[in-house]
């Protein structure tokens, strides 16, 4: 699985940490996503799907 | 006919004739059947406003999910034009919107303001606060044990534990709590003039312009002397007005809605007593109680409030250009095609993909704060009183049917 972003559709409401805080981060400054794993392992899928799903700009894809 | 009009499931002229927004409900713990009836069988239907208007209801999840998530064809620049519920004076219509409060904004002016405060309301930052709001909850549930039994669940628990911590977010004195929220009551009752409503903007206006000068005399750690801080060498500094604006936006929505999620939450819970069990045997249950409380309640019952900018097709429906819209979360958090048996409260769903923090760039900003806040405070809630019972019949509850923000006016509690 391999997670793409599109970082500047970002609005910050912060539903990918909520669910999946493994893979994704805030900046500190502006509140913005951030990727920690870009490869994240499959035990993870479950939660960047949700994460994926309730983001509310749709920025985050998962492919692969 | 062209081929988007071809895709159109039902004519406009085989649409039921406009009607108001259904409000009121049959049974108060659900949507009026109306909203229910409509969304399956004319999903975008005609709206009927109170000056006359004729927009459009949209009710189906996944139609209200593409609408939200698409803020330049529906825009929120205007979105005050056409209340369905009361109806605004010409002038108010035509007021320029105020400077900051940028719910009333879109892209790119959204982002600008927005971007000011993402940093200032992410997951960690949140999650830092728990200390303080598992205090402000402890004093407030004890400040409730010496007062009854009975006590008022919302004037003493549900309104005093967001107020507090939004004041302190802010840097508001919690002391001036009996005037702000009294002008939020009235902006929010639904029964006020048009011009209770304008003096209650003016009052909440002079106050937070007061609030600002008064952080840039005496800066504190607290989020408005950050804003005014952060605009120190910025490319485009906000003013006093803006900053008074962003307060103004955040205050309000800081307070009222977990107020009334708390309230309305907990005699949701009372109401399934066989759901409260398994929250009481099992207290990590919280975090997807949360979302399905959310779910449920869905307490911006009005819906959101969006104009076309161009004419567009949603559900299958053409809309015309400059139409007013109303996206019912109410109706897409109950919508069977998204949710199995939506009606019925069942705290281990996982209803994570409901919409009553909105969708689209506008979801509610202080959402992850408002989970923080309900779910220490449910689960505390029912930890210190676990024989928490309604000290009234059920038919006697005080329900803000009156309200532009669902919940409970009081809500009198024993144990």
């Amino acid at each position: 699985m391999r997670v793409e972003l599109e970082r500047d559709r970002c609005c910050g409401a912060g539903m990918c940490v909520l669910y999946a805080p493994e893979v994704f981060d805030q900046d500190e400054e502006d509140g913005l996503v951030l990727l920690k794993i870009a490869e994240p392992p499959d035990s993870s899928l479950d939660a960047v799907r949700t994460a994926a799903g309730t983001c509310p700009n749709s920025v985050i894809s998962i492919a692969g | 006919m062209t081929e988007t009009v071809s895709r159109c499931p039902v004519a406009h002229d085989q649409l039921p004739q406009p009607a108001p927004l259904p409000f009121v409900s049959e049974d108060p713990f659900h949507p009026p059947q109306r909203l229910g009836e409509l969304r399956a069988e004319f999903p975008v239907s005609r709206l009927l406003y109170p000056g006359g208007e004729i927009g459009w209801l949209v009710t189906k999840y996944a139609d209200v999910r593409a609408l939200l998530a698409d803020p330049v064809t529906f825009s929120s620049r205007n979105r005050q034009r056409a209340n369905p519920i009361r109806e605004m004076p010409e002038d108010f219509k035509e007021q320029p919107p105020k400077p900051g409060l940028f719910i009333n904004e879109d892209p790119p002016d959204h982002g600008f303001y927005r971007k000011q405060l993402t940093g200032q309301f992410t997951v960690k930052r949140m999650k830092a606060l728990e200390p303080r709001i598992e205090q402000i909850v402890a004093d407030q549930l004890e400040y409730m044990a010496a007062k009854g039994p009975v006590a008022d669940l919302v004037a003493d628990f549900a309104l005093p534990v967001p107020s507090l911590v939004i004041c302190e977010l802010l840097g508001v004195d919690y002391a001036e709590r009996g005037s702000f929220q009294e002008w939020t009551a009235t902006l929010l009752n639904l029964n006020s003039t048009a011009q209770q409503v304008r003096a209650a903007v003016d009052e909440l206006d002079q106050f937070m312009l007061r609030l600002v000068k008064q952080k840039r005399a005496e800066p504190d750690d607290a989020m408005v002397s950050g804003l005014i801080e952060a605009q120190d060498g910025a490319e485009r500094p906000l003013t006093d007005e803006e900053i008074a604006g962003i307060a103004f936006l955040l205050l309000i929505a800081g307070h009222e809605t977990t107020a009334n999620m708390l309230g309305l939450g907990t005699l949701t819970l009372l109401h399934h007593p066989e759901q409260l069990a398994r929250l009481k045997a099992d207290p990590s249950l919280v975090d997807t109680a949360v979302e399905e409380l959310l779910r449920f309640n869905s307490i911006i019952r009005v819906g959101q409030l969006r104009v076309t900018t161009r004419e567009v097709e949603i559900g299958g429906q053409l809309i015309p250009a400059g139409s007013s819209v109303v996206a019912s979360n109410l109706a897409a958090n109950r919508d069977p095609e998204k949710f199995d048996n939506p009606d019925e409260l069942d705290i281990t769903r996982g209803a994570v993909h409901h919409i009553a923090f909105g969708h689209g760039v506008h979801q509610c900003l202080g959402q992850q704060l408002a989970r923080i806040e309900m779910r220490i405070g449910y689960r505390r809630l029912f930890e210190r009183f676990p024989d928490l019972a309604l000290a009234i019949p059920l038919a006697d509850v005080k329900w803000r049917t009156d309200m532009a923000i669902y919940g409970l006016h009081e809500l009198p509690v024993t144990w």
